[in-house]
């Protein structure tokens, strides 16, 4: 197929799993905004709640940069959710996905189209007061059944070619991404807290955290003891039956290049190989002895190396003359801050 | 204008139905009250539904609409397809054949025929193209020739459509959806069938590709989504089974055309384009051009891909070299036009000008190198203010006009609110060349739906209708 329409399905899934993400991320942000404790060092604007929305999805500079002054509940969900400005809102990405969707409708089914766009139409007709004053968890709750109803319709319809991998791969690209930045989140809030490990505050912010990629109960049932920072890490690192873990997206995404890659385009699959088996025969032990944070960084720059190649091989090909064939041209750095689409 | 009426093609001036007509005249006499407006509010709504629409230029919120449609088909007898289908590829091979002697040797300019002047001294005149080898000798692939009649078996040629001729999608969807609204009509009536065009374009563009190779990938290029026809660019893409293609999603490398696929490079070898002339290639034309392709046209020149239709085909159908089809069809053919142009006054002759300032109120005058209708004053339907206004700028550059008389177009009946009632019509035929010249019986029927208007564009109140070309010769 060609490389634009590739790239449009790629983005179109990668936008509705980021607004899904980011719904899920915002819901658990108000839940423990309205617990009674609070992040220690209350004198720094990271240790807000509500600044974690931002750090988690890089958007911490562009937030300041248009909203000086103290941080705010208001402030923040407005720029995440309905601000058009931003084009890592809720409404910027549904939009953009809509729009992804519409220009390649003849690779979608009628289903998906007609899914994709009455969830556009309904999500442009909501006002921003009438959402906050009908509970602003039922529309987190809405976004996320939107976006598991067109990832259902596309599992559901979709033949399952060429289009239908591009789909599916950027569904698992985001999420990875995801949840390795959720779980970083505790290096910037409870590490360097003052609060005893395995206090109150460590609690709900470590049941928030999985609460927010469905994980909680998984939690219970599989370890039937404490929440702990290695336990989670790993859970939503190393657990394949998890099905938001980071993990069981290497699956997905290494499978998908298995099928996609050719002779010619070795390279991805040859990445996301090495990913996989990364987490498929690491440790968690180990994990924690390099060091969460540490960890965790470079995996995502890893992972941005991988969409990096994706797109010299199959989304934006680069056209080497000499050897006449497609050639990744060189690694541009900073990838791993680059979260627009 | 004369007091005559237009002609009626349903009716004869007695009033009786004419012989093509009687089916479909019985039918609608059988029709509940209610019925067609029914079924009209069910086309209307299919037509939105269904997103055949065309964008509408310069609204930000991305509005579309979709052009009128109108249930009561245009009927043409057997007879009467044949003058008009044998006109229009005698048309078209004249005019293919005009090209090529142009970008040649231009024969036609040593024989006296044609002035140097009107062809190199043409701003769609292509320098470029001079000596550029086409396969098949075919500049015009795909043709739209405007067609008027204004009594029984007479015929004239408004002008020709040479450079990326739209709307023949409302010929195929038309159709569509009036078997889907009246298939009982059909099992009555001999409609001769146009679906087959999509085969018949691909196969014309197949064998048009370069030599080397015997199974050519062809593409169709849009301008992008933003395009007001870009409908119909995904529609034929679609029905060839094709990709539709932006100039983004080719490079050029060696002189050779390429696709960017997610399998790695694949070979281009015909390109239906639906991009003007300029947009093309920022490299040998305008250079602020996002849409083409740098380096396209070195390699078309090279003859490692075909484009269709050709580059520089608009000197062939602009309103000057409309007067000179007539003799094309005599010099390259050595034939009789079938169809012949209507009688147009060239300003640049101080007779004709005499006679046009004399008679602006009856005339209709064009500017040689417009289109769309900007640059042109209807006479009969004009203001005295506008008469004179417009005298003003015939005398200040006379060359730059044409003058011709208002024809009266025939009328077709047409359902307007609950009525059936004659309006005005023209007819597109779409004229494919290729191995050779054919054309699906039928085309664009385009209608105009306010009472007395002559203009049938849909920018300006016009709508469409099938058109039906019936098989059986006893009509």
């Amino acid at each position: 197929m060609l490389s634009r329409q590739a790239n449009n399905l790629y983005w179109m899934s990668r936008q509705i799993e980021r607004a899904e993400n980011t719904a899920r991320l915002l819901d658990i942000t108000h839940r423990m905004s309205l617990l009674p404790y609070r992040v220690v060092d209350t004198g720094q604007d990271w240790a807000d709640p509500w600044a974690l929305p931002l750090i988690i999805n890089g958007l911490a500079s562009e937030y300041y940069s248009s909203h000086p002054g103290q941080i705010t509940s208001q402030k923040v969900l407005h720029f995440m959710v309905m601000d058009s400005a931003n084009p890592s809102s809720i409404f910027s990405l549904m939009r953009a996905a809509r729009e992804n969707g519409r220009s390649m409708r003849g690779l979608l089914t009628t289903e998906m189209y007609e899914d994709l766009n009455s969830m556009w139409l309904e999500l442009r007709s909501r006002s921003e007061t009438a959402m906050k004053s009908g509970g602003i968890n039922d529309f987190f709750e809405w976004i996320k059944t939107q976006s598991h109803q067109f990832r259902g319709v596309t599992v559901g319809t979709m033949l399952r070619d060429e289009a239908y991998q591009f789909i599916r791969l950027g569904t698992f690209m985001e999420r990875a991404d995801n949840t390795v930045r959720l779980l970083d989140v505790k290096y910037h809030t409870l590490l360097p807290s003052a609060e005893e490990v395995g206090g109150a505050v460590d609690y709900y912010q470590w049941s928030a955290l999985l609460r927010s990629v469905s994980a909680l109960s998984a939690y219970r049932r599989i370890y039937r003891d404490v929440i702990t920072p290695k336990r989670v890490a790993e859970l939503l690192l190393l657990h394949e039956d998890m099905p938001r873990s980071v993990h069981a997206c290497m699956n997905e995404i290494y499978e998908i290049l298995g099928d996609l890659c050719k002779k010619e385009s070795m390279e991805p699959e040859r990445l996301a190989g090495e990913l996989h088996a990364q987490l498929h025969y690491g440790r968690v032990d180990q994990i924690m002895e390099t060091g969460l944070h540490e960890y965790l960084m470079e995996f995502l720059e890893k992972l941005h190396q991988l969409d990096a190649e994706l797109n010299q091989y199959f989304l934006v090909p680069v056209f080497a003359p000499e050897t006449k064939s497609f050639q990744p041209a060189p690694q541009t750095q900073g990838a791993a801050q680059n979260q627009t689409a | 204008m004369s007091a005559k009426p237009p002609y009626d093609e349903m009716r004869a001036a007695d009033g009786t139905i004419r012989p093509h007509y009687r089916a479909h005249a019985e039918w609608l006499k059988h029709q509940e009250p209610g019925f067609l407006q029914q079924k009209q509010r069910e086309a209307n709504a299919l037509y939105t539904r269904l997103g055949i629409t065309f964008a509408v230029y310069g609204d930000e919120s991305g509005t579309e609409r979709s052009i009128p449609f109108d249930i009561i088909p245009r009927i043409i007898r057997p007879a009467a397809w044949k003058i008009i289908s044998d006109g229009a590829r005698q048309r078209v091979r004249a005019l293919n054949a005009f090209l090529k002697d142009i970008y040649n040797e231009q024969e036609i300019v040593k024989a006296g025929i044609i002035p140097a002047s009107q062809i190199t001294g043409n701003p769609a005149y292509r320098p470029e193209m001079k000596g550029v080898q086409l396969p098949g000798d075919v500049y015009v692939h795909i043709a739209g020739v405007d067609i008027v009649k204004t009594d029984a078996g007479q015929f004239y040629v408004l002008e020709d459509n040479l450079r990326t001729p739209s709307g023949v999608s409302y010929v195929l969807e038309n159709r569509k959806m009036m078997m889907r609204l009246f298939p009982d009509l059909f099992s009555k009536m001999p409609v001769a069938p146009v679906d087959h065009f999509t085969d018949d374009l691909l196969e014309n563009l197949r064998a048009v590709a370069p030599s080397h190779t015997s199974q050519p990938t062809v593409v169709v290029m849009t301008p992008g989504a933003h395009n007001s026809a870009y409908f119909e660019h995904a529609f034929l893409a679609q029905q060839m089974g094709v990709e539709l293609v932006e100039g983004q999603d080719m490079f050029v490398a060696d002189d050779v055309v390429y696709l960017r696929t997610t399998e790695g490079p694949q070979r281009v070898d015909v390109i239906y384009r639906r991009i003007d002339d300029d947009f093309l290639d920022p490299v040998a034309f305008r250079p602020d051009s996002a849409l083409g392709v740098p380096g396209l046209f070195s390699a078309y020149r090279a003859g490692n891909v075909n484009l269709a239709n050709a580059i520089g085909t608009g000197v062939a159908d602009d309103k000057s070299t409309y007067l000179f089809v007539p003799q094309m069809i005599d010099y390259y053919l050595n034939e009789k036009p079938i169809i012949e142009n209507v009688p147009t006054y060239k300003l640049s002759d101080p007779e004709d000008l005499a006679y046009t300032l004399a008679h602006l109120p009856e005339l209709v005058v064009k500017e040689v190198h417009g289109s769309g209708g900007y640059g042109m004053l209807v006479g009969p339907t004009s203001t005295k203010a506008q008469i004179a206004d417009f005298r003003k700028v015939i005398e200040k550059n006379p060359k730059n006009y044409i003058a011709q008389p208002t024809l009266a177009l025939s009328t077709c009946p047409t359902f307007i609110d609950s009525d059936v009632v004659p309006r005005h019509v023209d007819l597109r035929p779409y004229v494919l060349a290729g191995r050779e010249v054919t054309l699906v019986p039928g085309g664009l029927t385009r209608v105009a739906l306010r009472e007395g208007s002559l203009v049938v564009n849909s920018s300006q109140g016009g709508g469409t209708k099938d058109t039906w070309v019936l098989e059986d010769q006893s009509c």
